[in-house]
């Protein structure tokens, strides 16, 4: 977004208007409120002796809140990679001209949208107890060529990211959807008058494209993610954040000041999150909103589709967010 | 209709046409759009097609490039029926539709021209062209980028390289994408209504690429409402109109009209 500045600065108009700004008091005196407020609320934060800030401290950097603080970063890190392969196949083949691939996408997110996160966490627990063992052969007969426990394949750390990739698959693959389908149609046909095919078409005109509209939602989703982590205690694995601070307040009988350590640290790593968020943002916005200043930006709008395209996105993209808030 | 100028080559012609459309239909649901086009393209000439837009004349365009699939009738590109193949199956003869890399192998003699440019917003104009020759023929990136410069400076856009898209006015951006198509080497050149998204100032522009590409021998089929490219570079126009055409002949039918729908057409657009 370009700076606001004053219009013609620096040019000659002889009869440039000064004239005093509107007067607005109703903001100044919410403006006064709300920083009173404020105020109040932090100082109340920070003299409030239950709080108990040095236990803050103290606990802090805490080994077991270390481990958990490495542990959550991992399920986070894994689950989503797992869950944006998984969500691009699914979207891909939602919009596959073969109904079975079609069935089959829309079930997978039907069933894992509609079932809450905990109770899909708790199943994956359970794997080893609903089916015992795995095994490779001829589907429909007793012939089998290797197999194994269950137990041995679906821990605790595996079925929780497991878990939690095949939920979040199912979101983001409706984001996926929404990024591909604000790609104007007329991008296809233009690749395919080169004589591209379908499948370098996906990967090199419209995946491209569609991340700009895909990254916003998805960092949201990464972010929200981190926090989900905290519901694996119901398969249960029992190493991340959440559960570590937890089990040292349950310990030491002060559960408020590591309540606070682990606000810490979640709003701590949310905010890396969205640095890398907005790094990648600008990334794929290349050539969107490249109207640099000087000689280059000065072209008026475009009468073709460029002008237009970040309105239909607008609702696209609010869409999935929503979808996504709703997990 | 003026019978004595028809088509620019004689039928004679030992060679093969350019483009040969027999009888062609196209219905959109229940919709029938063309109801029977017979066109013959020879190679190295231009022909414009007029007529009011619903009129069918872009989605005939369309047709050749198989943007769409034919309802009836057929098409062949240098003799070579497109979209299907003649099998023979319990000795009868039928008709096979083509797999997408066939329909691709089609496609490359033809290069295609949007009114919307329909560039690449996320590549810069030399990434724009080079992006099918490295990506379909499988050309070495310092071989494509050689000839993406040559085309983009066909079009007199050597100066406007590394800028996207956005950056570029309509009629530089058109002038990308028929460079764009250009440097996969196509045989013929098909235009759909390619200065109809421009502001009148930035037309000329485009039309004289246009123009320059007609006399280098270029065989090209036009969809335009540009009356005056048509009077000066058709060798063949053809007023077409709800979904068959009307009329055709050179570009003097354009001054002398016989069909009234052509005439009162005419009127409207001079």
């Amino acid at each position: 977004m370009a700076k606001k500045e004053t219009d013609g600065e620096g040019l000659d108009i002889p009869n440039r208007i000064k004239a005093l700004p509107v007067k607005r008091t109703g903001p100044i005196v919410a403006g006064v409120i709300v920083a009173l407020l404020a105020a109040m609320l932090i100082q109340g934060l920070v003299t409030n002796p239950r709080l108990d800030w040095p236990t803050v401290w103290k606990y802090l950097f805490n080994e077991n809140v270390l481990e958990g603080i490495a542990y959550t970063l991992i399920l986070t890190a894994i689950s989503m990679i797992v869950a944006i392969i998984l969500s691009v196949i699914l979207a891909i083949m939602r919009k596959s001209i073969n109904p079975v691939l079609r069935g089959v996408s829309w079930f997978f997110i039907w069933f894992f949208r509609g079932t809450p996160v905990y109770t899909q966490l708790v199943f994956w627990g359970l794997f080893a107890v609903l089916i015992p063992k795995l095994s490779l052969g001829i589907p429909f007969t007793s012939v089998e060529f290797w197999s194994i426990d269950s137990e041995t394949v679906i821990t605790a750390f595996n079925a929780a990211w497991i878990g939690l990739a095949l939920n979040e698959a199912a979101y983001l693959s409706e984001i996926v959807r929404a990024g591909l389908e604000a790609v104007d149609p007329g991008q296809t046909e233009a690749a395919k008058a080169l004589g591209m095919k379908r499948s370098l078409i996906m990967r090199r005109i419209i995946l491209p494209q569609a991340m700009r509209i895909i990254i916003p939602p998805t960092g949201n989703e990464t972010i929200g993610m981190l926090k989900t982590t905290s519901l694996v205690l119901a398969v249960p694995f029992t190493l991340e954040l959440q559960f570590a601070t937890n089990a040292i307040a349950n310990r030491i009988y002060k559960p408020i000041p590591l309540l606070i350590v682990a606000c810490i640290w979640y709003l701590l790593i949310t905010s890396i999150l969205m640095v890398i968020q907005s790094r990648l943002e600008k990334h794929f916005g290349k050539g969107f909103d490249a109207r640099p200043i000087g000689s280059r930006g000065k072209q008026p709008p475009l009468p073709g589709k460029t002008e237009g395209e970040p309105k239909d996105k607008v609702d696209k993209l609010n869409d999935a967010t929503f979808s996504g808030l709703t997990a | 209709m003026t019978e004595t100028a028809t088509t620019a080559a004689p039928a004679t012609a030992a060679h093969v046409p350019a483009v040969k459309a027999v009888g062609v239909h196209k219905a959109f649901g229940s919709l029938h759009v063309l109801k029977g086009i017979d066109l013959t393209v020879e190679p190295g000439t231009v022909t414009v097609i007029l007529g009011p837009s619903g009129s069918g004349k872009s989605t005939f365009l369309r047709l050749i490039n198989q943007l769409e699939t034919l309802t009836g009738g057929s098409i062949e590109v240098d003799g070579e029926l497109i979209g299907y193949k003649h099998v023979t199956k319990n000795g009868q003869d039928m008709l096979q539709t083509l797999n997408e890399k066939e329909i691709a192998a089609q496609r490359s003699k033809l290069g295609m021209v949007f009114q919307r440019f329909n560039l690449f917003p996320h590549m810069t104009a030399i990434e724009n062209v080079m992006e099918a020759p490295v990506h379909v023929k499988g050309m070495k990136k310092a071989e494509a980028r050689e000839l993406a410069v040559a085309e983009l400076n066909r079009v007199g856009l050597g100066e406007r390289l590394d800028y996207y898209p956005a950056e570029l006015s309509g009629g530089q951006q058109q002038r990308v994408a028929i460079a764009r198509a250009l440097a996969m080497k196509p045989e013929i050149m098909l235009f759909d209504e390619p200065t109809s998204a421009l502001d009148p100032e930035l037309v000329g522009e485009v039309l004289n690429v246009m123009l320059s590409l007609a006399k280098e021998g270029m065989t090209m089929i036009v969809v335009t409402h540009e009356i005056g490219f048509a009077r000066e570079v058709a060798d063949q126009v053809v007023f077409m109109d709800g979904g068959v055409v009307v009329e055709h002949g050179t570009s003097d039918i354009i001054d002398h009209p016989t069909e009234p729908r052509f005439k009162d057409f005419l009127q409207h657009v001079l």
